[in-house]
């Protein structure tokens, strides 16, 4: 009932007064746009002429066929839309579309061929210094960086899809790489075959929503000194080395689905100084680590499935006061593995596949607590060819001593409430 | 030729009548559906029955073939008062355990991972175990002949057996972890390798655990371990391996047999 006065009073105050009326943002009527289409016959033919005769706010429509034109610089608010078969080519020789004016929106390109530079960070759609930007519906194909944000603030980067070339990091850039940038929203991009899938550096309240990352040279997502963002829905699949978040505080984690990352240094989600975060809802299946925490402290992991893992989590002894608890274990060579005998976190109220306790009270709560860390994996951490032991009778006879009788495992690492069947997590109906 | 197959059939049926396989192959068949039903899913019962395999498969060949060949002395000694030859006297002997005990351990373990499924959705690892347990089998019985036709005595021979299942299937394995504990500091997959290429057992169970258990070998360890026993060389070399434990214990209780004077 508030809103109607206050509507009408700014819709009708200009004829009231009888003179032009002050810019107000976003209320005031809708100016007749200047649409300016690119095409062969038309009357535009370059992209680059038509940009620069465009007035403000102005809609420029580039028509389908490949063009290779110096790089565009966008220095005003205005919308660039490319048909279906609107093509920009670098010709390997410069990026395409640099941003540097606020309410900018690009759709509906195909951009391809950047070619690769170590002296400038070349990049298919570069936002530098501008705010309010939109970047969607964009194919980029063979590009060296991909979308480059940096200084930019409130953009939004939008069902895009990336496809790079890249077979090894150093000839690589980043596909989605944000430096320095706040309130931006990636969601529903595809990335694929770039070093970094998506980039995070000294970025504040962002968003990154199911986004598919894989298949990158490195990192799916490298995670850093960006405080206070989120990343939800996303899968993370067959990066070299899976998911780095390190360096920040109060990050969300929640319902990603991390997989297939295998190798010597690969991890689903590597943790490094991590404070005040949540990992909830996720799916760590098939990696090589779920989690590896590193100084993580204050996190809150829960309602996670772990499935079949080589090491569910490897939790370092700097990290102090994280909670476990609420996830599913099943599958894993190994949930447990730490560096130490005493436990600086809490593991209470999980389900482990390995629990082998009894519930009298038949309250879904064994009796017995669960020592989720084996003795066999710290002969692994101490001895790595031992593990070509793993599921020999006589490992199962010594983590069976072990367990009646912890000498060598952390004994105060252990789970007082063990479920006693799984939990339903967002991902039951995928089991 | 024909001296052998005659033994073989009446091996096979002297077998039939005692019920020591068919109780093998119904032990199996109940593990198995057991792990499947409530082991939670293929995927998960898999593993667990490739620990059950590589235990009890070599077990019961052992003591099988060592007691059925002090069982069946008297036969032997029948046998060869006539003019039999000693080598398909033997070779129909042998097949007429391997074969039997071959084919319990397969349809033993094989209709319940049919009937579960694990045989359309894991077929490769499934196949792998197959062939890895028939493989043991043989070589089990080679073992068991072996140690029935060096020793004379029956209990001290399926004592010995017992030793010897003790010691490949679990003593073995405590001695690989004392020697890498000892040479920690030197490189050690090769002769890990090695050490497990010398044990039918240990072969047997990192197959099967490459194939199944991938995700925690992807280490640098691992990855040798992988790139020698995952690819195809390692496969084939892993079963020739195997092999040999069936060809060269089964060759040596020929040669015992072929001189023996009973």
């Amino acid at each position: 009932m508030h809103t109607l006065p206050l509507l009408a009073t700014l819709l009708f105050a200009p004829m009231v007064a009888g003179r032009p009326a002050p810019p107000v943002d976003r209320l005031d009527l809708p100016a007749p746009v200047d649409t300016l289409v690119v095409a062969t016959g038309g009357p535009w033919r370059t992209v680059g002429d038509a940009v620069r005769a465009a007035p403000r706010g102005a809609v420029v429509i580039v028509e389908a066929g490949t063009r290779r034109e110096p790089t565009l610089v966008l220095d005003k608010p205005l919308t660039l839309v490319g048909r279906p078969g609107a093509v920009l080519d670098g010709e390997g020789e410069r990026g395409l579309i640099r941003i540097t004016a606020d309410s900018v929106t690009v759709e509906g390109f195909t951009l391809r061929r950047t070619g690769l530079s170590y002296t400038d960070d070349r990049a298919a759609v570069l936002v530098d210094r501008a705010r309010f930007c939109a970047l969607r519906g964009l194919r980029l194909e063979d590009t060296f960086f991909g979308i480059y944000l940096a200084n930019a603030g409130d953009c939004l980067v939008e069902d895009n899809t990336l496809a790079g070339a890249s077979e090894r990091e150093t000839r690589s850039g980043n596909g989605i790489h944000l430096w320095y940038s706040t309130r931006v929203t990636i969601r529903n991009n595809d990335v694929r075959g770039h070093r970094d899938g998506i980039y995070f550096e000294f970025v504040e309240d962002s968003r990154i929503l199911d986004n598919v990352s894989r298949g990158n040279v490195r990192y799916g997502l490298h995670f850093m000194f960006s405080d206070g963002c989120a990343y939800r829905r996303n899968v993370f699949s067959d990066n070299g080395a899976g998911v780095a978040v390190m360096y920040t505080s109060e990050v969300v984690m929640d319902g990603n689905d991390f997989r297939g990352n295998l190798g010597n240094a690969a991890f689903g989600l590597l943790l490094k100084d991590i404070t005040d975060s949540e990992i909830v809802n996720n799916r760590f299946r098939a990696n090589s680590v779920g989690i590896h925490a590193e100084g993580a402290n204050r996190v809150r992991v829960a309602g996670n499935d772990f499935v079949g893992n080589g090491w569910a989590v490897k939790i370092m002894a700097n990290s102090e006061d994280s909670e476990v608890t609420g996830n599913n274990f099943v599958g894993n060579s190994f949930d447990i593995a730490t560096n130490s005998r005493r436990s600086y976190s809490a593991f209470t109220g999980n389900f482990w596949d390995r629990y082998r306790g009894y519930d009298r009270n038949g309250d879904g709560v064994g009796d017995v607590p669960f020592h989720p860390v084996r003795l066999f994996s710290l002969v692994v951490a101490q001895n790595e060819p031992a593990l070509v032991l793993q599921r020999s009778p006589l490992v199962a006879l010594l983590d069976l001593a072990e367990q009646v009788l912890p000498v060598l495992t952390p004994e105060s690492l252990a789970d007082e409430a063990p479920h006693l069947s799984p939990f339903a997590t967002v991902w039951s109906s995928e089991r | 030729m024909n001296t052998a197959l005659k033994v073989f059939r009446y091996q096979v049926r002297d077998l039939a009548r005692s019920r020591a396989i068919a109780g093998y192959a119904a032990f199996l068949l109940l593990a198995t559906a057991g792990l499947l039903h409530f082991g939670g899913g293929p995927a998960r019962a898999l593993p667990s029955l490739a620990t059950v395999v590589v235990l009890v498969v070599p077990l019961v060949s052992l003591l099988v073939s060592t007691s059925f060949v002090y069982h069946g002395n008297d036969f032997i000694e029948l046998l060869l008062a006539h003019p039999v030859g000693r080598r398909p006297l033997f070779a129909g002997m042998y097949l007429g355990l391997a074969l039997p005990l071959a084919a319990a351990f397969v349809l033993g373990a094989g209709i319940p991972l049919a009937v579960g499924g694990a045989l359309a959705s894991h077929a490769g690892a499934v196949a792998l175990l197959g062939v890895a347990g028939v493989l043991l089998t043989t070589a089990f019985t080679s073992l068991g002949f072996l140690v029935a036709l060096r020793v004379r005595e029956a209990a001290s021979g399926l004592g010995l057996a017992l030793v010897l299942w003790l010691g490949r299937a679990v003593i073995y394995d405590g001695g690989v972890l004392l020697g890498a504990y000892g040479w920690a500091a030197y490189p050690l997959e090769v002769p890990m390798l090695v050490s497990m290429a010398l044990n039918p057992v240990d072969v047997a169970r990192v197959l099967v655990v490459m194939a199944l258990d991938a995700s925690a070998m992807m280490g640098y360890t691992g990855a040798v371990f992988q790139d020698f026993f995952g690819g195809p060389v390692g496969v084939a070399l892993a079963l020739a391996c195997l092999g040999a434990w069936t060809l060269l214990p089964g060759l040596a209780a020929r040669y015992t047999f072929v001189r023996k004077d009973f």
